[in-house]
C-alpha cells in the first residue's frame, strides 16, 4: 500500500501499480491508448500525461506519463493541471490528423475507446487543415475486418497479438507516420485468439466481421450475462441481440475466469443460435419415412405424454451441452434409475475420474486466472488451445511471467512490459508437453514428447517416481524417456508452485491416473501446485457431478428392449457412438422424444420434437472444468420478435411435460425453482444455487436491465407485425428486465453485468469501472460458486499401467480443433470458414508401411477420404484424426486405410 | 521432436520462393555472431537483397523460417529500415543527401540536374531499369557538400556539371 | 571505359579528411589525431603499434583494476561525444556489475547521422585501432565480453577498414581469448545498419543490433540495467571511446589540462564546419575553443557572405546568431544559450538563406527520420513539416507561428518517448525566437475562424 496524493487529495492505494492503474482503479479518469490492463505499459501513446511534483515543496513539477510512472509512496500529482490537460488534448489532436472521422459509418461507434477519450479530453474542432493519409486495407479472414485509415498506432493490436497470445503473423510495418499493421501477406489471421483484436484495438480498425455481416450499435442491442457454451473453460460472454438474433458475442470480465480475453470459437461460433434452419415449432413425425409435422404445444404434450404413459419404460438421454437444470428435469421426468448422462462410457470413466483427482490427488484445481502464477507446468496429453481455447492464453502467461520474476531481481516493475520483455528475452518459466503433435504452445515450452497415450501415461508415473520414491516405478523405462523424466521432476520440484495439466482429449484413464500421480507425489514432498483436467464439453463436468448410467448403457437397454421410450435431451448421438449401434438403439425405441435447438441426426429419428432453446434464450447452470458453477441467463425472448415461434428452455419442457404424463395442470416453474430442486436432488450440487443471485435480487428496488439506456426504436420493432406494441416480455426467471428500465450502472457493486458502460465509458474499457482494481475482481464478486473441493488426506498411488502393446492395425488419436471440432459451433459459418482442412496423420513409417506419401489421399474405414500428413516423431500405430470429422469414431478403435490411387479421385 | 504443424501448412501453403542455398548459408552464418538468431534479421535481408537488388515478397517467410521468428516481425524490420528494399529497384540506387549542411550548399540545383538528366523523381526507376533516385539522411560527408551516394561510392562535393561523367560511370 | 571519366569520377570521390598537418598535431595534445597521416591513409596495426598503439589497454589489464579505469574516467570527466554530453565514467559506473550478473556487451556508436557531422567517420576510416583500444578498456571498466561497433550502413569505406583492423587486431592478440596474457577475454563483431537516424538513439540501436524495428526503449531500465539481450550494456560514441586510452594512459589531470583555462569541460574536441565557408573541414582542438576560431581557421564565410545563424553540434541543436561566436564551445556554455552543444560540428547558414526552408528541411528530416512509436513525434513533426511548407509558400495563416510554438513545445523532453522529438523541437523553437519576422512573411491569408459555439 502507497499513500499517493492526486489534484490535492490523498488516496490509498497498490505500490506496485503505475500511476495510471492506480488512478483508474481509483476511479479517477486519465485518458489513456497503448496501455491495456492485462498488457501494461510501454508509454508510446502519451495520452496519460499529468503534472507530477518531487515533493511538497516543488511548485513546479514536470509532466511524466502516468502509465510509465509507478505509484510510489506520498507520489504527487495533478491530473487537472491545466498543461497537462493542454498536452493531453494535444495529442488527442495528432491522433486525429489522419482519422476519417467516419464514427457514423464505423462499427466501433458508440463503443469506441478512441470517441470516449476524444470527449474526455475536450477535443472538438478540426485545427488540422492538410490532407490525410490513406491506406489500403487487407482481407484477414472471416472473423476480422481491417479498416486501416482508422488506425491510431496505439501499437495494443501487435503487443496483444504477438507478445500476449504467441502470433506471428501480424507485424507493424513502415515507420514514422506511416505505421502500418496488418498481416505480412493477406490473408487469414492465424492466431486462435485473433477475436480480442476487436476488444483490445481501441477504435474500428480491427472489427468482428461475424458482426459487420447483422450490425447493430451497441446501444441497439439487449444483453445478459452469459457463459461460453462452446468448450469446457465456461468463459464469461457477453452476447448481444436485436430482432430475435444474436449479433455479437463480446468477452464479459471475470476475474478468475477469462478476465479480459475470449478464444474465437468462443466469439465467433455462436451462428448455430440464428440458424434458420432450427426447429422453432415441436414437430411429430408419423412414421420413420415420413416428413415432420410442426404441432401446437398442447398438442404435442398431450400426445407425447399419451405416448409415454403407455411406454413400458423410459430411458432418459441427457447432455453435457445442456444445463444442469434441463438434465435434472429429465432425470426428474424418467426417474434416476432410467437416466443417462448421454456420455461415451470410456470419457464419463474418465469425467469421474477427473472428479476424484481433483478432491483427492493432493493439489488444488487453480482458477484459469490463478493458472499464470505457476511457474512450472507439465502438460499431459492435452493440446490445451485446441481443446480448452482460452486456458491456452493462460498456460502461455504462466511460462511468460517469468519475466515478472527476473524483472523483480533489477528493480523493473511488473507493468513495465517492453523493459520486461526485452530482459527476459526466450527465457520462460519451464513448460513441457506431452503430446504427439506439435501444439500451439510449442513456441514457449520447453520440451515437448510427441507420445501415444501408453508413452504419456509412462512417462507421467515416471515423473512421479522421480519425485517421490514412493510411488511405484515404471518398468523397462527407456533411458531417453528416464532422463525426460527426471528433467520434468526436477524442474517441477524446483518450481515454487508447480501446476501438472491433464485432460480427457486421449479418453484415456491411463494418462489422468498418472497426471493424478504426479500430483500426488508434488503434495507428497509439500510442494503448493495446482491439477487443471481439460474436460470436452461446456457442462461434462456438471453432467459427472449429476451422474446417471453412461450412453452406451442406455443404447444397450433399449437395443435389448428393456426399454421402448427415450427422451433425448440435446444430444446427437451419432457424435458419440457409432451409427448402428445407435440406429439398432432407436429403432428398438417405440418413442422417440427429442429435445434440441439443432437439426441433428438424432433428431431426424424423433417422434417428437421439441424445439429447444439454445443457450441466448435460456437461462441455466453449466460447470466448468475448474468445478465452479456458473450461470447464464437468457438474453432475448424468442417468441417476442418471432410470436409464432414455440421455443423453451429444455427444463420448462421437461418440466410440463411431466406434469401432463402425471395429468396435473402445469403449475409455475421458474429458474428458481429449478435451480434449488436440482441442487436439492444432488448434494454435490448443492453450491449451484450460490452460482448467482436469484430472480428477487434487485439494486434499488430494480431489476436490472438488458438494454443500455439509449436503446432505440423499441416502440417500432414489431411495427411490421403489428402496430400495436406488445409490452416488453416479463421475465419470471432472473433479476434482469427485457428492457432499457432498471439499474445499468458500475457503483453499486453487483456481479451479474449483462453490459459494461458507464458514463463516458461506452467501450469495453468500461469493465475498469466494475472492478476492485483495474484488472482485478468484479466489485460485486467474481460470479461462480465452485462445487469442487480437494478432501485433505485420501487417496493412494496408482500402478503404472502397461501398454496394451503393439497391434497390428492403426489405432484412432482424435486430436482436438477448436474450429470444426465442437459441434454447435461447428454450424456457425465463420467457423466453417476457419476450419482447416483436414488430413490423417502417420507417421512416416507408418506411412511406409501403408505405401503412402504425404498428400497421398485415402479411405478411412471405407468412407472418409483424406490426405496423409507424414509427421516426424509422430507415434507408430496411431494415425491422427482431426475431432469431430468422423462422427461416432472412437478414440482408440481400430482403422482400416486403403491407398486412394490417383485415377481414383 | 517440434515439427511444423499440418495446420499451418496447410493455411500458409508452400511458399513458392526458397532462399538460395548460398544466401541460407551467409544468413546462418551471421546469426552466430549474436545471442538470438533474431538479430541476424537485417543482414539477412541485406544478403537477399545483394543477389535480387530487393527483396522479394516471398523471401519474407523464407527469411523468417531460417532465423525462426514469425514472417510479421520480419516483414516489421524489412519495412522499417531505409536501405532495405521492398520494392524492385533499378541496378544503381542513387543516394542524395538531403540534410542541413548539403540544403546549405547547393542541394537543390543537384537534385534538379538529377530529376531532369535521369527523368525521373525520387522513389522511381528510370525505364531502362538502370537508377533508382532516393533520398537519404546526411551521409557524413558535409565538409564534401552537397554529397551524394551512388551504390557504395560516396562523392562531393558534385556539382551539377560533375554528373554526366559520374552516371557515365555506372552502366 | 575512357581514362578520363575514371579521373573525373575519382575527382568528385568523398574523402575524409583532417585540416591539421601531422606537424601540429602532438601527442600531448592531440590525442585523437596525432598518429593520423597527412596522406589521409590508414593507421593499421604495425604503424599504430609503432605510434604507441594499444600501451593503454596494456597498462590496465596489468593493473587489472576495473574500478580504477573507472574513475579515472570520472574525474577525466569525458563528457559523452556522441551529443549527450554525459560523462562517460559516471555511466560507466552505473553499469551493473558482480554477484549473478551476467557480463554483458560494449557497443561503440558508429552511427554517426546526425546532419552536419561527420567526425567518427575520420576516426574509423584512418585510424580503426584507436577506436578497438577504447573499446577494449571500456569492457575491461565494464565487464563487457562481447563488442559490437554498430556502423552505419553506408559508411562502406570505415566498414572495410574496420573489419580489417578487427582482424589484425584479433591476429595481434588484443582481441579474443586471453588478452596479452591477461586473462580477459573480448571479442568485437562489426555490425551495420541498413539506415534510419534513429538508429542513432543507445536504445533504438540497441533494438535494431537485435534485429528488431528501431525503436527506443523506455529509460528506466538503463542499458546498462538491461541492455542488448537484457544484458547489462554500456554504448558509447566513437569519439568518446577514442578519448579513453589517453585518458588511461596519461591520466585525468593530463586530459583535464589539455582544454587550458577555456572551459571546465576536459580534454581536446573533433571540431568542424560545414556550409557556405571557405574551407569547410574538422579540427582537434581543445575543448572550449570558441566558433570564431574555427570559423577562422575555415577562412571565414564562403565569398565574404555574412553569417546569420549557426548550429553549434548538428541539426537536433538550437540556433545561434552572430555575437554567440565568441562563446566557449563546451557543453555547459552552449546549453546556457538555449542550445546544446551536440556533436560539436557547427553548421553555418548565411544571411541570404531563408531561415523558413532551412527549419522545413530540418523538421522534414526529423519527421522522416522518426520512428513512429509515440505520438507528438509521429503525428505532430509532420504537422509542423506542413506548416512550415505553407508558410514558404506564402500560404501561411494568422496563428500558424503560435501553432508552431505549441507544436515545438509539446515535443519537449519527457512529453516524447526519446530525444528525437525534442532534438526536432530545439532548432525549430529557436528559429522561431530569432527569426519570427522570417516566418510571419510567410502568413497571407488571415486564418478563418469556425463561429465560436
Ligand atoms: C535521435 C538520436 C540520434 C542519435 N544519434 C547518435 C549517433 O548517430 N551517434 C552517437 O554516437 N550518438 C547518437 N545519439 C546519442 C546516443 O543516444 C547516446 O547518447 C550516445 O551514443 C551515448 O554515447 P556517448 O555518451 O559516448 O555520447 C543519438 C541520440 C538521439 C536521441
Ligand atoms: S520521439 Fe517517439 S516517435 Fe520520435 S523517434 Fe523517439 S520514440 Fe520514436
Ligand atoms: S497510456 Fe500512457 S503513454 Fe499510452
Amino acid at each position: 500500500m502507497a499513500t499517493i496524493h492526486v489534484d490535492g487529495q490523498s488516496y490509498q492505494v497498490n505500490g506496485a501499480h503505475n500511476l495510471l492503474q492506480a488512478c483508474l482503479s481509483l476511479g479517477l479518469d486519465i485518458p489513456y491508448f497503448c496501455w491495456h490492463p492485462a498488457m501494461g505499459s510501454v508509454g508510446a501513446c502519451r495520452q496519460c500525461a499529468v503534472r507530477q511534483y518531487k515533493d511538497k515543496n516543488d511548485d513546479k513539477g514536470m509532466l511524466v506519463m502516468s502509465c510509465m510512472a509507478p505509484a510510489a509512496d506520498q507520489t504527487r500529482i495533478d491530473i487537472e493541471d491545466e498543461e497537462a490537460k493542454a498536452f493531453r488534448a494535444s495529442v488527442v489532436e495528432w491522433l486525429m490528423i489522419n482519422h476519417p472521422h467516419d464514427c457514423p459509418v464505423c462499427e466501433e461507434g458508440g463503443h469506441c475507446h478512441l470517441q470516449d477519450m476524444t470527449v474526455m479530453t475536450g477535443h472538438d474542432r478540426r485545427r488540422y487543415r492538410f490532407g490525410k493519409r490513406t491506406r489500403r486495407n487487407q482481407f484477414l479472414g472471416p472473423f476480422i475486418g481491417h479498416e486501416m485509415n482508422r488506425c491510431i498506432t496505439c501499437y495494443r493490436c501487435v503487443r496483444f497479438y504477438n507478445d500476449y497470445a504467441g502470433g506471428s503473423d501480424l507485424g507493424t510495418f513502415g515507420s514514422k507516420d506511416n505505421v502500418y499493421f496488418g498481416r505480412y501477406q493477406e490473408g487469414t489471421l492465424e492466431s486462435p485468439f485473433a477475436g480480442n483484436l476487436t476488444e483490445v484495438c481501441p477504435t474500428g480498425v480491427f472489427t468482428d466481421q461475424s458482426h459487420s455481416d447483422h450490425y447493430a450499435r451497441k446501444w441497439d442491442m439487449q444483453f445478459a450475462p452469459g457463459i461460453c457454451h462452446q468448450c469446457s473453460m465456461g468463459c464469461n460472454i457477453s452476447p448481444g441481440e436485436r430482432y430475435g438474433d444474436i449479433r455479437r458475442i463480446e468477452n464479459r470480465y471475470h476475474g478468475e475466469v477469462n478476465s479480459y480475453f475470449l478464444c474465437d470459437r468462443g466469439r465467433f461460433g455462436y451462428g448455430y443460435v440464428n440458424r434458420s434452419d432450427r426447429p422453432r415449432l415441436p414437430e411429430r413425425r408419423e412414421g420413420p419415412d415420413s416428413e415432420p409435422v410442426s404441432i401446437g404445444v398442447a398438442d404435442v404434450l398431450a400426445q407425447a405424454s399419451d405416448a409415454l404413459r403407455h411406454a413400458r419404460r423410459v430411458i432418459g438421454i441427457g447432455s453435457p451441452r445442456a444445463s444442469l437444470e434441463s438434465n435434472h428435469q429429465l432425470q426428474a421426468l424418467v426417474g434416476e434409475s432410467n437416466f443417462s448422462t448421454g456420455i461415451e462410457a470410456r470419457e464419463q470413466a474418465c469425467l469421474e475420474l477427473m472428479i476424484q483427482l481433483q478432491r483427492h490427488a493432493g493439489l488444488p484445481t487453480p482458477t484459469p486466472r490463478g493458472i499464470e502464477n505457476h511457474d512450472a507446468v507439465f502438460v499431459l496429453g492435452e493440446d490445451p488451445v485446441q481443446s480448452a481455447g482460452r486456458l491456452g492464453l493462460n498456460l502461455r502467461q504462466a511460462a511468460l511471467s517469468r519475466c515478472k520474476a527476473l524483472g523483480g531481481t533489477i528493480g523493473i516493475p511488473e507493468w513495465n512490459a517492453e523493459a520486461l520483455k526485452t530482459l527476459a528475452q526466450d527465457r520462460y518459466y519451464p513448460l513441457f508437453i506431452a503430446w504427439p503433435a506439435p501444439t500451439d504452445l510449442d513456441d514457449v515450452a520447453e520440451a515437448r514428447y510427441a507420445m501415444d497415450p501408453d508413452g504419456i501415461a509412462r512417462l507421467g508415473f515416471a515423473v512421479a517416481h522421480a519425485i517421490d520414491p514412493a510411488a511405484p516405478a515404471v518398468e523397462g523405462l527407456a533411458s531417453a524417456e528416464d532422463q525426460a523424466a527426471r528433467r520434468i521432476a526436477s524442474a517441477l520440484m524446483a518450481a515454487e508452485q508447480p501446476l501438472v495439466v491433464s485432460g480427457g482429449s486421449l479418453v484415456s484413464e491411463a494418462v489422468l491416473e498418472a497426471a493424478g500421480s504426479v500430483a500426488r507425489a508434488l503434495s507428497r514432498r509439500a510442494k503448493k501446485g495446482g491439477l487443471v483436467l481439460i474436460r470436452r464439453e461446456a457442462n461434462s463436468t456438471g453432467l459427472s457431478l449429476l451422474g446417471g448410467q453412461p450412453l452406451d448403457w442406455a443404447l444397450g437397454e433399449l437395443a435389448r428392449g428393456n426399454a421402448d421410450a427415450v427422451v433425448v435431451l440435446e444430444n446427437d448421438l451419432y457424435q458419440r457412438l457409432p451409427a448402428g449401434r445407435v440406429d439398432a438403439a432407436l429403432s428398438r425405441a417405440e418413442i422417440r422424444i427429442v429435445l434440441d435447438h439443432q437439426r441433428t441426426a438424432t433428431a431426424e429419428r424423433a417422434n417428437f420434437l421439441l424445439s429447444a432453446a439454445s443457450f441466448a434464450e435460456s437461462g441455466g447452470t453449466l460447470v466448468n472444468l475448474e468445478g465452479r458453477a456458473q450461470r447464464f441467463f437468457q438474453v432475448y425472448d424468442p417468441g417476442y420478435m418471432r410470436p409464432e415461434t414455440r421455443i423453451h428452455e429444455s427444463w420448462r419442457w421437461l418440466y410440463v411435460l411431466g406434469a401432463t404424463l402425471r395429468g396435473e395442470t402445469a403449475g409455475d416453474i421458474n429458474l428458481d425453482t429449478v435451480v434449488h430442486a436440482c441442487a436439492g436432488a444432488h448434494p454435490a450440487l448443492a453450491g449451484m444455487v450460490d452460482a448467482a443471485p436469484d430472480s428477487n435480487y434487485r439494486i434499488d428496488g430494480q431489476k436490472l436491465a438488458r438494454e443500455p439506456h439509449r436503446y432505440s426504436g423499441r416502440t417500432s420493432m414489431r411495427a411490421n407485425q403489428n402496430v400495436s406494441e406488445p409490452r416488453v416480455p416479463q421475465d419470471p426467471d432472473s433479476a434482469f428486465a427485457h428492457s432499457m428500465e432498471g439499474y445499468s450502472g458500475y457503483q453499486q457493486p453487483r456481479q451479474q453485468v449483462p453490459f459494461a458502460w458507464a458514463p463516458g465509458w461506452n467501450s469495453p474499457q468500461a469493465w475498469n469501472k466494475f472492478t476492485d482494481e483495474v484488472g482485478g475482481h468484479v466489485r460485486g464478486g467474481d460470479p461462480g460458486a465452485c462445487l469442487i473441493h480437494p478432501v485433505p488426506g485420501q487417496g493412494s498411488y496408482s500402478q503404472p499401467v502397461q501398454g496394451a502393446g503393439d497391434t497390428d492395425t492403426l489405432r484412432a488419436l482424435i486430436l482436438p480443433r477448436l474450429f470444426g471440432g465442437e459441434e454447435t459451433s461447428a454450424r456457425a459459418t465463420p467457423i466453417q470458414q476457419r476450419t482447416e482442412l483436414p488430413c490423417i496423420t502417420l507417421s512416416p513409417e507408418d506411412a511406409l508401411g501403408l505405401a503412402v506419401k504425404h498428400g497421398n489421399v485415402v479411405t478411412v474405414n471405407e468412407v472418409t477420404r483424406l490426405p496423409v500428413y507424414e509427421q516426424e516423431s509422430w507415434p507408430n500405430g496411431w494415425a491422427g484424426l482431426p475431432a469431430g470429422l468422423i462422427a461416432g469414431l472412437l478414440p482408440g478403435e481400430s482403422l482400416t486405410l486403403r491407398k486412394v490411387e490417383e485415377g481414383q479421385r | 521432436m517440434m515439427a511444423d504443424t499440418p495446420q499451418t501448412t496447410v493455411l500458409i501453403g508452400s511458399d513458392v520462393f526458397d532462399l538460395d542455398p548460398a544466401d541460407e548459408a551467409a544468413i546462418v552464418d551471421e546469426m552466430a555472431h549474436y545471442e538470438h538468431p533474431r538479430a541476424a534479421c537485417i543482414e539477412a535481408l541485406k544478403i537477399v537483397q545483394r543477389r535480387y537488388g530487393w527483396v522479394p515478397d516471398g523471401a519474407i517467410a523464407a527469411v523468417a523460417r531460417v532465423l525462426g521468428i514469425g514472417p510479421g516481425e520480419v516483414e516489421g524490420v524489412a519495412t522499417f529500415y531505409s536501405l532495405i528494399f521492398r520494392q524492385p529497384v533499378g541496378r544503381h540506387v542513387v543516394l542524395v543527401c538531403d540534410s542541413s549542411a548539403c540544403f546549405l550548399t547547393g542541394f537543390q540545383e543537384l537534385r534538379q540536374a538529377l530529376v531532369a538528366q535521369l527523368g525521373i523523381d525520387y522513389g522511381q526507376t528510370t525505364a531502362d531499369g538502370r537508377f533508382t533516385l532516393l533520398p537519404v539522411c546526411c551521409l557524413g560527408a558535409c565538409d564534401g557538400a552537397p554529397a551524394l551516394m551512388i551504390d557504395g561510392d560516396t562523392y562531393g562535393p558534385v556539382s551539377p556539371g560533375d554528373l554526366p561523367g559520374l552516371l557515365e560511370d555506372y552502366r | 571505359m575512357s581514362h578520363s571519366i575514371a579521373r573525373q569520377r575519382d575527382s568528385v570521390r568523398y574523402r575524409s579528411r583532417l585540416m591539421q598537418p601531422e606537424a601540429e598535431r602532438r601527442p600531448d595534445t592531440h590525442p585523437l589525431t596525432w598518429r593520423l597521416r597527412d596522406d589521409g591513409g590508414v593507421v593499421w596495426l604495425e604503424e599504430y603499434l609503432r605510434k604507441d598503439g594499444y600501451q593503454s589497454v596494456r597498462k590496465a589489464l596489468a593493473e587489472s583494476d576495473p574500478q580504477a579505469i573507472i574513475s579515472t574516467m570520472k574525474d577525466a570527466n569525458v563528457g559523452g561525444r556522441g551529443g549527450g554530453g554525459f560523462s562517460a565514467g559516471l555511466k560507466w559506473s552505473l553499469t551493473l556489475q558482480g554477484g549473478d550478473i551476467p557480463r554483458g556487451y560494449l557497443i561503440c556508436n558508429a552511427d554517426e547521422m546526425e546532419p552536419g557531422t561527420f567526425k567518427d567517420r575520420l576516426l574509423m576510416e584512418q585510424q580503426p585501432h584507436l577506436v578497438i583500444e577504447g573499446m577494449i578498456l571500456a569492457a575491461l571498466a565494464n565487464n563487457s565480453f562481447y563488442g559490437y561497433i554498430f556502423l552505419r550502413g553506408e559508411y562502406v569505406t570505415a566498414a572495410r577498414v574496420l573489419s580489417r583492423a578487427l582482424d589484425e587486431a584479433r591476429a595481434g592478440g588484443w582481441l579474443g581469448r586471453d588478452i596479452d596474457g591477461s586473462s580477459f577475454d573480448f571479442d568485437i563483431a562489426l555490425h551495420t545498419g541498413a539506415g534510419r537516424y534513429i538508429c542513432g538513439e543507445e536504445t533504438a540501436l540497441i533494438n535494431s543490433l537485435e534485429g528488431k524495428r528501431a525503436n527506443p526503449r523506455a529509460k528506466p531500465p538503463f542499458p546498462g540495467q538491461s541492455g542488448a539481450w537484457g544484458k547489462p550494456s554500456v554504448v558509447n560514441n566513437v569519439e568518446t571511446l577514442c578519448n579513453a586510452p589517453g585518458v588511461i594512459l596519461n591520466g585525468a589531470e593530463w586530459y583535464q589540462g589539455l582544454s587550458g583555462d577555456r572551459t571546465d569541460d576536459g580534454g581536446s574536441k573533433l571540431y568542424g564546419i560545414s556550409g557556405l565557408v571557405e574551407n569547410p573541414g574538422l579540427w582537434e582542438l581543445p575543448m572550449g575553443t570558441t566558433g570564431a576560431e574555427i570559423l577562422d581557421r575555415a577562412g571565414g564565410m564562403r565569398n565574404g557572405r555574412q553569417l546569420k545563424a549557426w548550429l553549434p553540434g548538428g541539426a537536433s541543436t538550437g540556433f545561434l546568431l552572430p555575437q554567440h561566436l565568441e562563446l566557449a564551445l563546451d557543453f555547459d556554455t552552449v546549453g546556457k544559450e538555449g542550445s546544446r552543444l551536440g556533436t560539436g560540428l557547427m553548421t553555418m547558414v548565411t544571411q541570404e538563406q531563408s531561415m523558413v526552408a532551412l527549419v522545413r528541411n530540418l523538421e522534414e528530416f526529423f519527421a522522416r527520420e522518426s520512428c513512429g512509436w509515440c505520438t507528438p513525434c509521429r503525428d505532430g513533426l509532420p504537422w509542423t513539416v506542413r506548416v512550415l511548407r505553407a508558410l514558404a509558400l506564402g500560404q501561411g495563416e494568422i496563428g500558424d507561428i503560435e501553432l508552431l510554438e505549441k507544436l515545438a513545445a509539446d515535443c519537449g523532453p519527457a512529453q516524447t518517448f526519446c530525444a528525437h522529438a525534442p532534438g526536432a523541437a530545439m532548432p525549430l523553437q529557436t528559429a522561431l525566437r530569432h527569426f519570427r519576422s522570417e516566418f510571419a512573411q510567410g502568413i497571407s491569408e488571415p486564418r478563418i475562424k469556425a463561429e465560436e459555439g
